[in-house]
């Protein structure tokens, strides 16, 4: 600053400038720090409102969207909403959807995601198949009517990629003793996330719900290793091979668990028949059990 | 002050009531046109314009970008597509000729709001000000620009009443009108200009965008000024006026050459001696003074004054 002349024009001298100067840093670099707080708190996203297909992970969204709403334009099915200061909780100007009141209909095209100009919808997105917006969850069994044991499948039927992303589970009615339940299941690496199945849930509160992946999703260890798959990675078992199981038999007899039961080397003959009557009419069954024996 | 006359009386005495609301009512027609359009797709299914003040694609053909915004994002680490360069490049070479505060007077819908305080402060003659300075809204620009580094995250824009009240209107205002009724009581209680003239961001933004920008409110007349203050009453950044219409002695020219001014035209239509025109900033040059020294001589006269 080219202190005294100016100062003395503005009747303003250099202690008071300086003074000022700080009260106004210190006041706005406050402000700015209760700004960054706060917006950290309040950048949480609800369970119910789930991101356009694209949307980067929330954080990195948060960074990317700046509000401007044409995406929520271009959704030919106009389900997208800017979120509202103090009526959504969702970030103000940030678009989302409900999936019960309003779910992605998975437009081929995606037109929302080149709609948008910054990226926070990943234009890298083009096979709608891929989106992945949350994940659908069977909530409630409790109330879910197929695991009452009745016949619904809506949810299986709605669904865009039924048969990958959802599947009926064959299940035995243990209630009934003699009826079977057909249990949907989702999986997580085909569910996109759109919603039509919490949509279409026909209770009145639905039984499978969508949320944000983060929420429905659970995460193994880093440290697990699933031993089948290693084993099939690797081509072959990585530890010590299992020992074959060993009867302790005579000599000459062998027992095949899963195939024929017990063998006896030499001869062909089953010792007890499948037919309980061939043993029972042949003679004394202790003969028969104890044929090939003799021979040695 | 209550028996001083209505503002702007004597310049409709002078120049009949249109003329001596011209700029205001252009401006009014201007900023409930751009409002218009962008409400004409949601409410008629007419879709000229989609999108907001962040960003907007006219007639799928033109786009525009506030670089404001986008600056933020390009500190938290966005990279833009290329229609969102080439609008937030149209809308900087705009200002940069017109006026960056242009934004403020002729866009704005926070203006709206805030040109009502200040009616209503007129009208109950509430003098009481704060010391609130006007350069602390140049650090509230740089806390803007400081915390999507440090957070990764468009901060301000959570906060922004400009672009709260813009896309509310548009897309549904929730709460936000709690926030423009808080500027509203703000501007009459607390500080005169408090918003626009000495807190938001985005005028400060918008001013250093207009910084060398060519269209200017020229004291064309000045030797006709006979002393009413009326422009100094309607301005809302007053403190720019003075160098241009009373600096003649110190050799400064009459192009009004702050920044800050919004280049609203009040102080043209409210001039009784039509003493203001628009014109542009090598107006200086031009002027009757024709000393060397005038043109390049700066105006001593800080906004932070």
């Amino acid at each position: 600053m080219n202190g005294p002349v100016k100062a003395k024009v503005k009747g303003v001298n250099r202690r008071q400038f300086i003074g000022n100067m700080l009260k106004t840093a210190c006041g706005v670099g406050l402000m700015g720090m209760g700004l960054g707080i706060y917006s950290r708190q309040a950048s949480s996203l609800p369970a119910m409102a789930i991101r356009p297909p694209g949307a980067l992970p929330e954080e990195e969204f948060l960074g990317s969207c700046i509000r401007c709403g044409m995406c929520v334009r271009d959704c030919p099915y106009d389900i997208l909403k800017l979120g509202q200061l103090g009526s959504d909780d969702v970030v103000p100007g940030t678009p989302y959807f409900t999936a019960r009141t309003g779910p992605c209909e998975m437009c081929v095209d995606i037109p929302c995601v080149p709609a948008c100009p910054t990226n926070a919808l990943d234009h890298g997105l083009t096979d709608i198949n891929d989106a992945r917006m949350g994940l659908a969850v069977v909530v409630d069994q409790e109330t879910c009517i197929a695991f009452l044991g009745l016949r619904c499948e809506v949810c299986f039927n709605i669904c865009p990629i039924r048969g990958d992303a959802i599947t009926l589970n064959y299940q035995h009615n243990t209630r009934s003793g003699k009826h079977a339940m057909f249990i949907p299941v989702v999986h997580s690496e085909a569910c996109t996330g759109c919603g039509l199945c919490e949509k279409a849930c026909i209770l009145e509160e639905a039984a499978i719900k969508v949320f944000p992946t983060h929420l429905a999703k659970g995460e193994l260890g880093k440290h697990y290793r699933l031993g089948w798959k290693e084993k099939q990675k690797a081509g072959g078992a990585l530890v010590t091979p299992d020992a074959e199981h060993r009867y302790n038999l005579p000599e000459g007899v062998r027992y095949d668990l899963q195939g024929k039961g017990l063998i006896m080397d030499g001869t062909e003959e089953v010792p007890v028949s499948s037919n309980p009557l061939d043993t029972l009419n042949d003679g004394n069954p202790l003969d028969t059990l104890n044929k090939g024996l003799e021979d040695r | 002050m209550a028996t001083k006359p209505r503002l702007g009386k004597e310049a409709v005495e002078a120049k009949g009531w249109l003329k001596a609301n011209k700029w205001l009512i252009l401006r009014r027609l201007s900023q409930f046109g751009i409002l218009g359009l962008f409400l004409l797709g949601p409410l008629a299914g007419v879709w000229i314009v989609k999108g907001n003040l962040a960003y907007s694609m006219t007639l799928d053909f033109l786009p525009l970008s506030d670089p404001h915004i986008l600056l933020q994002a390009v500190l938290a680490g966005v990279e833009p597509h290329g229609e969102a360069i080439i609008g937030v490049i149209i809308v900087v070479v705009v200002y940069m000729l017109i006026g960056g505060r242009v934004f403020c007077s002729w866009v704005c819908p926070v203006n709206l709001v805030t040109d009502l305080s200040c009616c209503v402060r007129r009208m109950l003659g509430i003098r009481t000000s704060t010391q609130l300075s006007r350069s602390a809204r140049y650090w509230l620009l740089g806390v803007t620009l400081i915390l999507p580094l440090i957070t990764g995250a468009i901060v301000w824009e959570m906060f922004n009443p400009v672009s709260m009240a813009f896309r509310g209107l548009v897309f549904g205002l929730g709460m936000a009108w709690v926030i423009l009724l808080g500027i509203f009581l703000f501007d009459i209680f607390v500080s005169k200009e408090g918003w626009c003239g000495r807190l938001c961001p985005v005028g400060a933004f918008y001013s250093l965008l207009g910084w060398k920008s060519l269209l200017r409110v020229v004291a064309e007349d000045r030797e006709k000024c006979d002393d009413c203050m009326e422009c100094y009453e309607v301005c809302p950044e007053e403190q720019v006026i003075r160098p241009a219409l009373k600096g003649k002695e110190q050799g400064i020219g009459p192009v009004i050459l702050s920044s800050n001014c919004t280049n609203c035209g009040r102080c043209i239509d409210v001039c009784a001696e039509d003493v203001f025109h628009f014109g542009s900033r090598f107006a200086n040059q031009k002027t009757n003074l024709g000393s060397a020294e005038i043109k390049t001589k700066e105006q001593t006269f800080s906004d932070a004054a």
